[in-house]
């Protein structure tokens, strides 16, 4: 039990009292009592309905919630369960919540959820979003069923999303995991994901618990630990994610969260992606049409007015960062009218990569570094926005794979900047 | 008196004679004290500037913003400057304590007073150079926070923070080694305090309806945390 001291005394005679189990169902929560009541029963149902012979526990770690999120988890207790008649429990399923100090943090939550699940000795553990609104019962069995019966040490998910949503993901996270780690994974920083004990303990033994990626930006550090180290990952198609209505827009917590675990992950990885990496299959189970159209109203003009604004004000630090080249392209860009302006995959590519490079040489605070990508992604979202304004599911899909195709061209780029050539 | 007038010579001849034997040793020790000196204070700039090289001086230095101010003047760069400012201290010290052995009469208590000087020298270096170091980091933190925030003039907020916390970083390094230091504290308060009024005035009169509207979203989001935040036409789901 070498992760057990982070478990407080109340909350591991919980665990002790639950017992060993199959599988872990993790819910880290923060004030989400809006949606976690939905959340837990839809998860309760799965578990009844495609796991009835396994021993199961949902693990709720809190930040330290203010409206009854953990009396809800807790209340999802068989006895109460309402589930059509012709299910019966097999088992006591337990439900069980502590609070984490420190937080909110994801990464604090997940971080109790792995050291449950080890001193379960769970064979399986997913872990969903409490905002996860569209989670049903067969999300479970999607997520566990690959870990459980197929030997599969981790599953992310692929959900149909809107057109415009999860565009740092579309447009960063995933071209960069694909590209310099071989291994094409739509949602590398997941919501809702699964994986093996055997991968659980691997997360465990990582050295981030005490650093920021242990805090925020976590489960993109454990996707990309997890190609690192060639564990087998495997995609289910999960269905249709809706935006929460107070999704958090707070584009710089994002980078840092994205870019900043990336670049992170670059540098301690350096070994392995600078040399050529072979491709890790990531097969996608189940897969349907990722890209949902419905109309949605976005201000165009004020990214690109935020992108001309960051072009002027930060020319000192962009000076830091970026190459001659690249900075005076950025500058005609800024320079040009909207209605020419566009923000070309080759450029975009670079810049990320000189990001990364300047990361790694800490030409300047790294969180400085990360913060100055913020208003050049503004600029290649509006671009995003307008290439794909009026396209349908295929031609997005190809705009991306385009996007993708780039950042592979580019590597060698990278590879070069890294190793202090250009 | 052609007698007394050599031997009074002899005398005189024979005095300085005296006095040349009794100088020419301890002349002869500060020559090899300056001589030694030199050779140490030489070694010591190799293992600074080596140093200095290994933890990357320079690039911090870039950080600080010194070693822009260094090639703006025609100046060597930071690593070769701070070698240099040592091998000259660690030099004139031992030249001092040379300059001491010749027994000279006054010269005792300066050469105790320069070496009292040195640590609040080299105080006032390390406050300066973290003083720029900080000045550097918190004025790229307010104009990359104001740029993404949208804030108008970030680079102005950035620039008066900058100025601000080097007046304030060099008033102290003054005030360390005692150069006018009641007028830099003073010119430093006078300018601080008169910033600040202009400040608390223009934020005062001009943006209280913006503090007003800040503090009332503030509260309602925090009293009822469930609510939806209103959702803007720019809003986008970066992740």
């Amino acid at each position: 039990m070498p992760e057990v001291s982070i478990l407080s005394d109340d909350f591991v005679r919980e665990l002790i009292n639950v017992g060993e189990v199959d599988i872990v169902v993790g819910v880290p929560t923060h004030n989400d009592a809006r949606t976690v009541g939905q959340v837990v029963q839809a998860v309760r149902a799965g578990l009844l309905k495609f796991f009835p012979r396994e021993r199961t526990v949902i693990i709720n770690a809190d930040g330290g919630s203010h409206d009854g999120t953990q009396d809800l988890v807790r209340a999802a207790s068989i006895s109460d369960q309402t589930y059509g008649s012709s299910v019966h429990a097999l088992r006591t399923l337990h439900s069980i919540s502590t609070e984490y100090e420190g937080g909110p943090a994801s990464g604090i939550a997940l971080h109790k959820i792995l050291a449950a699940a080890d001193l379960l000795q769970a064979k399986a553990c997913t872990v969903v979003s409490p905002e996860s609104t569209t989670l049903d019962a067969d999300w479970i069995e999607k997520l566990v069923r690959p870990v459980l019966r197929d030997g599969r040490d981790l599953v992310l998910p692929v959900y149909r999303r809107h057109k415009f949503d999860g565009l740092l993901i579309r447009n960063l996270a995933y071209p960069i995991t694909r590209s310099i780690y071989g291994c094409a994974v739509r949602e590398p920083y997941p919501a809702d994901f699964a994986f093996s004990g055997t991968l659980g303990s691997h997360f465990l033994a990582q050295d981030i618990w005490n650093q920021e990626q242990g805090r925020h930006g976590t489960e993109l550090w454990l996707t990309l630990s997890t190609i690192v180290n060639r564990y087998k990952v495997v995609q289910s198609f999960l269905g249709a994610k809706t935006r929460p209505d107070d999704a958090p827009a707070d584009l710089v917590q994002a980078m840092r969260q994205t870019a900043g675990t990336i670049f992170s992950s670059l540098d301690s990885n350096a070994a392995v992606w600078t040399s050529p990496v072979a491709p890790l299959e990531a097969p996608c189970l189940g897969c349907g049409p990722a890209i949902a159209l419905d109309p949605l109203r976005l201000n165009r003009k004020r990214l690109f007015d935020m992108f001309k604004f960051g072009i002027t004000e930060l020319e000192p630090v962009f000076l830091s960062i970026l190459s001659t080249d690249t900075h005076d392209a950025l500058r005609k860009l800024a320079g040009g009218p909207e209605d020419k302006f566009s923000y070309p995959a080759v450029l975009w590519a670079n810049t990320v990569y000189e990001f990364a490079a300047a990361y790694h040489k800490a030409v300047i605070g790294r969180d400085h570094i990360v913060q100055a990508l913020v208003p050049l992604f503004r600029g290649r979202a509006y671009t995003f926005l307008t290439e794909n304004r009026e396209a349908s599911a295929e031609q997005v899909e190809s705009n991306i794979e385009s996007l993708c195709q780039t950042f592979e061209r580019q590597k060698p780029y990278l590879v070069e900047l890294w190793n202090g050539k250009k | 008196m052609w007698q007394n007038f050599i031997g009074e010579l002899v005398r005189a001849m024979n005095e300085i004679l005296g006095n040349f034997a009794h100088f020419l040793p301890r002349f002869l020790e500060m020559l090899a004290i300056v001589v030694v000196g030199w050779i140490i204070a030489y070694v010591l700039r190799a293992v600074v500037r080596s140093l200095l090289k290994i933890t990357r001086f320079d690039k911090l230095s870039e950080h600080t913003g010194a070693a822009s101010l260094l090639r703006g003047a025609a100046l060597p760069s930071p690593t070769e400057m701070l070698s240099r400012f040592v091998f000259w201290v660690a030099w004139a010290g031992f030249i001092l304590v040379g300059i001491n052995v010749l027994g000279i009469v006054g010269l005792e208590q300066h050469v105790t007073s320069f070496f009292g000087f040195l640590p609040r020298l080299f105080a006032a270096f390390f406050i300066l150079f973290f003083g720029l170091l900080a000045a550097s980091f918190f004025s790229r933190a307010a104009l990359l926070g104001g740029v993404n925030a949208d804030l108008p003039s970030p680079r102005l907020v950035s620039l008066t923070l900058r100025t601000m916390m080097i007046l304030f970083v060099v008033s102290m390094a003054f005030e360390e080694i005692g150069i006018g230091s009641r007028t830099v504290t003073v010119a430093f308060t006078l300018t601080f305090g008169a910033l600040m009024l202009g400040l608390a005035l223009a934020f005062g009169l001009g943006g209280k309806d913006l503090a007003k509207k800040y503090l009332e979203r503030r509260f309602a989001r925090e009293q009822f945390p469930n609510e939806p935040a209103k959702e803007r036409e720019d809003e986008l789901s970066p992740l």
